[in-house]
This record gives C-alpha cells, sequence and structure tokens, in this order.
C-alpha cells in the first residue's frame, strides 16, 4: 500500500480542507479519476459532482461545482469554484443550480448549447446521486 | 463675543459629534478585522489558482490559437476601465483617490485618441467621475445591498464584464481599486485583467498531463481567472476602506477632542469676565452711595 499525499481542498472564499489523504475521486470533465500517492503530474478540469477523499482518519466526501484539480506525485490541490461537505447540501441548493444552469444553457447560441446542456446534466446527475 | 449660552450649545454639540466619530472608528475597527480575515482566508486558492493559469499560459501564450482573453483582440483602440470604490463616503480620501487616479488614466487614453467606457462599482467612484466622464459610463454594479463580499458577487461583475468583451465592446479592461498596505496607508492600484498579463517567473517546470487538452483548460480557466482577481480586488478594496475609514475618523475624534478644549478654554474666560464684571458693577454702585 503506497503512503499517503497532501490534500488540499480550497475555494475562493476559504480553504476548505487540508489534510493527509490515501486516495482521491475526482469529477474530472472527462470523467471520473481517481489519484493515488505518486500520480503523474496532471491537470483537470471539474464538473458539478462528488469528490471523495480516503484518509486513514476515514472518508469525506464534498459538493464540488467548477474549478480544477492539479494532481502533483506529492499531493492533490483542488480549486473549485463553490465547495460544501456533502451532508451540508440541500435538495434547495441543488434546485438553485438546476435553475442557474438552464438560465446559462437558454442564453447560449447553438454552437455554445451542447456544453451548457451538459451543465445541465451534470448537475442534474448529481442531485440524483445525492438522492435529492 | 459670543454669549455663555452660545458657547456651552457649540460644546454640546462637538461633544456629540466626537461621540459619534467614536463609534464609527470603532465599528471600522471590527469590520477591518473582518475584512483582512476575508482576504486572508481567499489568498491560498487565488496564489495557486495565479500560479497554475501562469504556468498555462506560458506554454500556450506563444501560439496562433491562444484564447482571445490571453492574446486580446489585436487592438488596443477601446478600453473599459472598472472604477472600483466604496458605497459610503465618511472614510478620508479612499474613493477619491481611487477616482483620481481612474480618471487621469481616462483623460490620458483620451488624449492619446482611445475610446473610453467605465464600469463603475460602488456609488461613491461614481458620483465622484459623474461630472468630468459621466458621459462615458456604460454600467454601474450596485453592492449596497451587499452585507458580506462573496465570490458570487465578484461573478456576476466578471459575467457582465465577459459577455461586453464577448459582444466586442472593448478591447482592454482594467480594474481600478485600492490595494491594503496597512490602516494608515491604501495605495490606489490600476490592474489590467483583459488581456490577462501574467508574471514571467510564474512558469511551471512541471509538464503536466492535461485533461482534456491544453487549450480547453486555459479556456475554461481564463473567464474564472477573470472573476479571481475581481474577487481578489474587491476583497482588498474592502479592507482599505475600512482601514481608511477607522484613520478618517481616529483623526476626527482627536480634532474634536482639541476643539472641546478650545472651546472650554473660552467658555471659562466668558464666565470670568462676566464674573468681573457684576463685581465691578456692584462695587462702583457701592462706592457711588
Amino acid at each position: 500500500m503506497a503512503g499517503s499525499m497532501q490534500f488540499d481542498l480550497v475555494s475562493p472564499e476559504r480553504s476548505l480542507a487540508s489534510f493527509q489523504a490515501t486516495e482521491v475521486q475526482i469529477p474530472g470533465a472527462d470523467g471520473d479519476m481517481t489519484a493515488m500517492p505518486d500520480h503523474a503530474p496532471t491537470l483537470t478540469t471539474l464538473r458539478p459532482g462528488v469528490l471523495v477523499v480516503k484518509a486513514d482518519g476515514g472518508d469525506q466526501e464534498y459538493v464540488v461545482t467548477g474549478g480544477f484539480a492539479e494532481i502533483s506525485p506529492a499531493g492533490i490541490s483542488v480549486l473549485a469554484e463553490r465547495a460544501m461537505p456533502k451532508s451540508e447540501v440541500t435538495a434547495a441548493d441543488i434546485a438553485a443550480m438546476v435553475e442557474a444552469a438552464e438560465a446559462v444553457a437558454a442564453g447560449k447560441s447553438a454552437s455554445e448549447l451542447d456544453d451548457a446542456n451538459k451543465a445541465v446534466a451534470d448537475v442534474r446527475a448529481l442531485g440524483a446521486a445525492l438522492g435529492l | 463675543m459670543p454669549n455663555l449660552k452660545d458657547l456651552k450649545n457649540r460644546i454640546e454639540s462637538v461633544k456629540s459629534t466626537r461621540k459619534i466619530t467614536k463609534a464609527m472608528q470603532m465599528v471600522a475597527a471590527a469590520k477591518l478585522r473582518r475584512a483582512q480575515d476575508a482576504a486572508e482566508a481567499s489568498r491560498p486558492y487565488t496564489e495557486r489558482f495565479n500560479a497554475v493559469l501562469g504556468g498555462l499560459a506560458a506554454s500556450v501564450g506563444g501560439s496562433a490559437s491562444a484564447p482571445r482573453l490571453l492574446a486580446g483582440t489585436g487592438s488596443d483602440q477601446t478600453h473599459l476601465l472598472i472604477v472600483m470604490t466604496a458605497e459610503r463616503g465618511l472614510c478620508g480620501g479612499f474613493n477619491s483617490s481611487i477616482a483620481k487616479l481612474a480618471r487621469s488614466k481616462a483623460q490620458e487614453l483620451q488624449a492619446a485618441g482611445k475610446t473610453v467606457k467605465i464600469l463603475t462599482v460602488g456609488k461613491k467612484g461614481r458620483d465622484a467621475i459623474k461630472r468630468d466622464l459621466g458621459d462615458l459610463f456604460v454600467g454601474h454594479v450596485d453592492l449596497s445591498g451587499v452585507k458580506r463580499l462573496g465570490y458570487d458577487d465578484a461573478a456576476g461583475i466578471a459575467t457582465d464584464v465577459l459577455a461586453r468583451f464577448d459582444a466586442g465592446e472593448f478591447d482592454v479592461a482594467t480594474i481600478f481599486f485600492s490595494a491594503f498596505q496597512s490602516v494608515i496607508s491604501q495605495k490606489p492600484t490600476a490592474q489590467q485583467i483583459i488581456p490577462a498579463s501574467f508574471e514571467a517567473d510564474a512558469a511551471e517546470s512541471t509538464l503536466y498531463d492535461y485533461e482534456p487538452s491544453e487549450e480547453a483548460i486555459l479556456a475554461d480557466l481564463l473567464p474564472r481567472g477573470v472573476a479571481t482577481q475581481i474577487f481578489a480586488a474587491l476583497l482588498e478594496n474592502g479592507a482599505s476602506e475600512q482601514g481608511a475609514r477607522m484613520s478618517a475618523m481616529d483623526n476626527a475624534t482627536r480634532n474634536a477632542g482639541e476643539m472641546i478644549d478650545k472651546l472650554t478654554i473660552e467658555f471659562n474666560r466668558s464666565r470670568q469676565a462676566v464674573i468681573t464684571n457684576e463685581l465691578i458693577e456692584i462695587i462702583s454702585g457701592a462706592e457711588a452711595l
């Protein structure tokens, strides 16, 4: 079993978490990925989803929307536009996010509509995954 | 010579003014602490964001396919000045120094034959430059209802700015705000945000794998970078405003104290003069008998 790595989760307003983790599951824009210590340096953007962090002290789950993750052999930094512990997310939060994504999609021209629709679908899937 | 009653009223009035300025100073001190904490808390995000973006920009920047937010539109004819000030006054030279910097920059650009557009954030700055440059205003963001500055507020401004950029309304955007140095010193600052500029030494040596692609990530991050820079500037401005208000109110409190001392001396002198006068009248009255 490989050792542990530094995990940081920061949002523009504050730093949410910083501790040693053994495994991090990231909702990447191109699909979920799991990073373990000594991962090759990678930069990936995030889609709205659940970030699962496995550590010796137990698992932590966060809901993140937008932003990116910077993976290096020594650690992972997740810079999320909005992030909150999974237990604090309510149905109202999800509804607001769906509404915001739909509002963006409504204003888009045909060429950008696919991306916007994907964002709406991502948020809906997130809500379904959480059972809200 | 003012009579005793007038002087007394005057002293009372200055005393109540001093009470108000003292209270404002203490409120500003408490708010300053909060504003500084908020600025502190946002720093890790901003620093890492800029480091990653800087590295990406350095590797993609040279290519012809670089996004317009980074490479610019190829012209610098139309400038958008985003002037960020406070919603309230009574904070010394805070608002006017930002407005002054923005005004001189606008006039300099106009003298060079450029088109200038102004977007104001905060009521006081708008009022300050309205007379000279009012016809250049293209928009105003009102933050007076905002109690705690959040990232959403900055993202809202950024969305507005980016929509204007996409519509081809301007080529270069610059934000004006006050950088917080200390309670007694705030520096009005101009910072160009579109096209994005990064320090050359921000380039990262690590070779990353990119998912999806380098260009796609950059295209996703650059608009966020605008919001991040605006957010950082707003927080900095918040701390500066409270710092400026604190020192301005401290000065006002001290001036009021000095004024009270001076008026009290004058009051005592007048009272003494009145007593002496009365005594003279009594004595000369007694002598006349």
